[in-house]
């Protein structure tokens, strides 16, 4: 039941969006336009222009750094927990890193907005704090904890067999780990990092707080950014509705769901092929 | 998981749309007044509807925010009595009214000065409409602080950031007309925040930035220079007082719509709202009145 509900949930999901943004494809829509001009001003008079590259270019950056900074701190984490920590220490680190996933994505925003803007000024003496590194940082810091525990399950999911095995031969503990445990749940770990990947490109508010929402193609971690979803929850709310602007806003909407779609498709693919083994 | 849950929250909304029929009718019971739009228009509105509670109980006004953009087409679908908005409604709205058979009334129910925020250590005290313009506008001259003559503490860049709002924003379009001029776009690459509050708290931070929000958005924290029209011309604080007088250059009307000529509740409530009761309540909440009033 519940899995033909969400098949359900999601191709009507899919149906609206394509519905609402359909006739911009057809008509307005210029695909060179959309992937390469970085002009998004459709609130424009006399000359409304639809270029996403600025907003596709925000939301790979801020993912990208996300990335850097959520990949070694979340596979870190996992190898402890999984691999190190037993007892009262592990369990309290999970504890530790879920309450860190239940975090809302609004407070990170706020953390952003207040707290690491002044920080970033001070500490690299740039004009402004909401940029790339701000939302990058704040973004790996909320994607790390599912990273984290889905990275966990993939080192568990490894057989005790091979571990003993491996002693046995006289590997010590870091061998084991990075010889034996790491190769054999390499599918499941590729999948956590995707996985976080699409939670970067999904990600709104903290987003949106936290990039500066300035159209621009960045140059540099300094640079602000907007990204594809905070232009979406930033704009339409005050949008006529069935105005051009506000399909436009739905094929992006369209852009981003086929994204994240294909994106969680690789990872599930991906963890499927461990499960063959 | 996320999916789902917006799918629920789609239905849930759908749910809510119904039109409230018996919105408006003064008969022997209860009525219901649903008032929705603007975010610089809800918290005043929301005094408005509490106060309104005392004057006549049997008239409950249900306030949601949401944007100028939805309070309007929330009228135009026959969801709202009264939408709220801190813009004109746009020739394209007004078409869609007529087309479900409305002719929209608009109501002047205060004033908004919008004024212009710099960080407290910055030097500039005033400004110029056309230096704003140079600042803001599509392929303005000035980037830079010294070419305003002005260094700025603590910016060493001397870079301009540029504080704005998400392009439909009423304060956005609003100040775009009154600085720019209607013809003119923004320069690209401006800092556009969601909500007037987070304009002000990421000018109070940012040595470099200048941003523009309601007046009643500002805080002790922010520096609000003064407006010339031109160059050697009078230059106005924003204050409620200069907002009245209509002496402060980019002070914006706000408005409230209704769908035709409201009667009975509605109409007894946007009375109340225009007297000098409902207009001390505005400008208790920093926004200027229709008109002067004295208030306690």
């Amino acid at each position: 039941m519940g899995g033909v509900s969400a098949i359900i949930f999601i191709i009507g999901i899919f149906i609206f969006i394509t519905k609402e943004g359909l006739p911009f494809l057809l008509g307005r829509f210029d695909i060179v336009e959309f992937f390469t001009s970085p002009r998004w001003r459709p609130t424009s008079e006399h000359n409304p222009t639809y270029g996403a590259l600025a907003l596709i270019a925000g939301t790979a950056s801020v993912t990208g750094l996300a990335m850097l900074v959520a990949v070694p701190f979340s596979l870190g984490a996992a190898i402890y927990i999984g691999e190190f920590a037993t007892g009262r220490t592990r369990e309290i680190l999970k504890v530790l890193v879920e309450l860190l996933a239940a975090i809302p994505s609004v407070v990170w925003g706020f953390i952003g907005l207040s707290i690491m803007n002044p920080l970033i000024i001070k500490l690299f003496n740039v004009p402004v704090g909401l940029n790339v590194l701000n939302a990058g940082f704040i973004l790996g810091l909320m994607a790390a904890p599912i990273m984290t525990t889905i990275a966990e399950d993939a080192l568990k999911a490894v057989p005790d067999t091979y571990r003993e095995a491996a002693e046995a031969l006289g590997a010590t503990r870091w061998q084991v780990i990075r010889r034996v445990v790491i190769p054999a749940s390499k599918n499941g770990l590729v999948a956590a990092v995707l996985l976080g990947v699409g939670r970067g490109f999904g990600e709104t508010m903290a987003v949106l707080m936290a990039s500066g929402h300035s159209i621009n193609l960045p140059t540099s971690i300094f640079d602000s950014v907007r990204a594809l979803t905070a232009t979406i929850a930033a704009e339409l709310g005050e949008t006529a509705v069935g105005s051009d602007h506000y399909r436009a806003l739905f094929t992006l909407g369209i852009f981003l769901f086929l994204i994240t779609f294909i994106i969680n498709l690789t990872a599930d693919l991906v963890v499927r092929g461990i499960r063959k083994k | 998981m996320k999916k789902l849950g917006t799918a629920l929250l789609m239905l849930a909304l759908a749910a809510c749309g119904r039109p409230t029929e018996d919105g408006g009718q003064a008969g022997g019971g209860r009525s219901l007044i649903q008032n929705k739009g603007s975010d610089t228009l809800v918290n005043v509105a929301q005094a408005w509807a509490e106060n309104y509670k005392e004057i006549n109980p049997n008239v409950a006004v249900a306030v949601t925010g949401g944007g100028s953009g939805t309070g309007i087409s929330a009228m135009i679908n026959g969801t709202v009595d009264i939408a709220n908005a801190s813009r004109k409604m746009k020739d394209k709205e007004l078409e869609m009214a007529r087309g479900n058979g409305i002719e929209p009334v608009e109501w002047t129910v205060g004033y908004d000065a919008l004024a212009v925020f710099l960080h407290e250590d910055s030097p500039v005290e005033s400004f110029t409409l056309a230096q704003l313009a140079e600042i803001y506008g599509e392929e303005g001259s000035i980037d830079t602080w010294d070419q305003l003559g002005v260094e700025i503490p603590g910016c060493d860049s001397n870079e301009i950031v540029r504080v704005s709002r998400q392009n439909n924003s009423g304060t956005y379009v609003y100040f775009k007309e009154a600085v720019l001029g209607k013809k003119r776009d923004y320069k690209m690459g401006s800092r556009d925040m969601h909500g007037s509050k987070d304009v002000v708290d990421l000018v109070l931070n940012t040595p470099c930035a200048i941003g523009y929000s309601g007046l009643a958005y500002a805080t002790h924290e922010v520096k609000m220079p003064c407006i010339a029209v031109e160059e050697g011309g009078e230059c106005i604080a924003p204050s409620v007082t200069t907002a009245i007088d209509r002496s402060y250059p980019i002070a914006r009307p706000l408005f409230m719509y209704t769908a035709g000529q409201p009667e009975g509740a509605i109409k007894e409530y946007l009375d109340w709202i225009l007297s000098d009761e409902g207009q001390c309540i505005i400008q208790n909440k920093g926004y200027a009145p229709v008109r002067t009033v004295t208030c306690d």
